[in-house]
C-alpha cells in the first residue's frame, strides 16, 4: 500500500513538472475561434475592397477615370477599410480568447501572454509603420506583400511562446508574401487575392484546425 | 540531500519547491507574483520555500523596483539546474522501472 502511494505521488510529480513547464513558458489559452473570426473579417474586408476597386476602374476600360480625386477617394476608402478590418479582427480575436481564459479560470494578462503580446507587437508595429510610410511615399506595389511578410514574421516570433501552430501559420504568410512579390504582375486585384488568401483563408484553415485540436473537447 | 538509493532529492519532495524549480528552469526570470499566480499558493507559504531554495544555492534572487514598488524576481542557478535535472532523471527511472 505504501509502495503504491509513493508510486502514484511520483507519477503526479512528473505530471506537475510537465504541466508547470508548459504553462509557464507558453501561452496556450489562445482560442481557435479567435483566428477563425479574424479570417472571416479579412475575407469580408477583401470583398468590400474588391468592390471599391471595381468601382474605381468602372465596368469598361473606356470609362476608366484615373482622376486624382477618384484616386484619393479610393485610397481613403481602402485605408479606412483596412483599419476597420484590423480593429474588428482584433476585438473579436480578443473576445474569444478572453472567454476561453475565463472558462479555464486563467487570468489573461499573465507572464506568458505578455511575452506573446510584445513578441508580436514589435514586428507588427514596425511593419505597420513601414507600410504607412510606403503609402505616404505613394508606393503601392509592395503593400500587400509587406503586410503578409511582416505579419508572418510577427507570428513566427510570437510562436515561440504560444501554440506551435501559430509558427507554422507564420511560415505560410511569409511564403505568400514573397510569392506575391516575385510571381504576380502589376495588378491591384491580384494583390488583393493574395491578401485575401493570406489573411482570410489561412486564418480560417488554421483557426478551424486549432479549434479542432484544442478547443473542441473543452467546449463539450 | 540526495537519497543514495533512489537518487531523489529531498528538497524537491515538497510540491511547491518542485513547482518553483519547474517554472524557473524554462524561464529566464520570473517575478514573485507570477510564481504565486502559477502555483496558486499564499505569499507566506511561497516565501518560505523560496528562502529554502535560495539557501541551498538552487535559485538566485534579484531585487528591483518598478517605480516605487519592489519587484523581486528569481532565476535558477547552475547548481539548481543540475540538481533538478538529476531529480527528474531519478523520477523517470523509477517510473520506467516500475512499469
Amino acid at each position: 500500500m505504501e509502495e503504491q502511494n509513493q508510486e502514484q505521488s511520483r507519477l503526479q510529480d512528473v505530471k506537475d513538472i510537465r504541466r508547470l513547464m508548459e504553462r509557464s513558458s507558453r501561452f496556450t489559452t489562445l482560442s481557435g475561434l479567435s483566428c477563425l473570426a479574424a479570417g472571416v473579417a479579412a475575407l469580408l474586408g477583401a470583398w468590400q475592397a474588391y468592390r471599391y476597386i471595381q468601382n474605381y476602374y468602372g465596368p469598361h476600360p473606356s470609362e476608366w477615370h484615373y482622376t486624382n480625386a477618384a484616386f484619393v477617394q479610393l485610397r481613403d476608402q481602402l485605408l479606412l477599410l483596412a483599419f476597420t478590418v484590423f480593429g474588428v479582427a482584433l476585438v473579436t480575436a480578443f473576445y474569444f480568447t478572453w472567454s476561453k481564459s475565463k472558462k479555464q479560470g486563467i487570468s489573461l494578462w499573465g507572464h506568458s501572454s505578455r511575452r506573446v503580446f510584445w513578441n508580436m507587437a514589435v514586428p507588427l508595429g514596425a511593419g505597420g509603420l513601414f507600410i504607412l510610410g510606403m503609402v505616404w511615399q505613394n508606393e503601392w506595389r509592395f503593400v500587400a506583400s509587406a503586410c503578409l511578410l511582416f505579419y508572418g514574421l510577427a507570428l513566427v516570433n510570437a510562436g515561440k511562446y504560444t501554440l506551435a501552430d501559430i509558427r507554422y501559420m507564420g511560415y505560410c504568410e511569409i511564403v505568400l508574401g514573397l510569392l506575391n512579390l516575385f510571381l504576380i504582375p502589376y495588378s491591384v486585384v491580384y494583390w488583393l487575392y493574395f491578401w485575401a488568401v493570406g489573411f482570410g483563408v489561412i486564418h480560417i484553415i488554421y483557426g478551424s484546425l486549432m479549434w479542432y485540436k484544442y478547443d473542441r473537447k473543452s467546449a463539450d | 540531500m540526495k537519497n543514495p538509493i533512489t537518487g531523489l532529492n529531498k528538497i524537491f519532495d515538497n510540491r511547491i519547491r518542485l513547482g518553483v524549480m519547474s517554472i524557473l528552469v524554462v524561464n529566464e526570470e520570473v517575478s514573485f507574483n507570477d510564481l504565486k499566480q502559477m502555483l496558486e499558493v499564499t505569499d507566506g507559504n511561497l516565501a518560505t520555500h523560496l528562502v529554502s531554495l535560495e539557501e541551498n544555492g538552487y535559485i538566485k534572487v534579484h531585487k528591483g523596483f518598478i517605480g516605487r514598488k519592489t519587484n523581486t524576481t528569481y532565476s535558477v542557478t547552475r547548481n539548481g539546474e543540475k540538481a533538478f535535472s538529476d531529480h527528474v532523471h531519478a523520477l523517470e527511472n523509477m517510473i520506467k522501472g516500475l512499469k
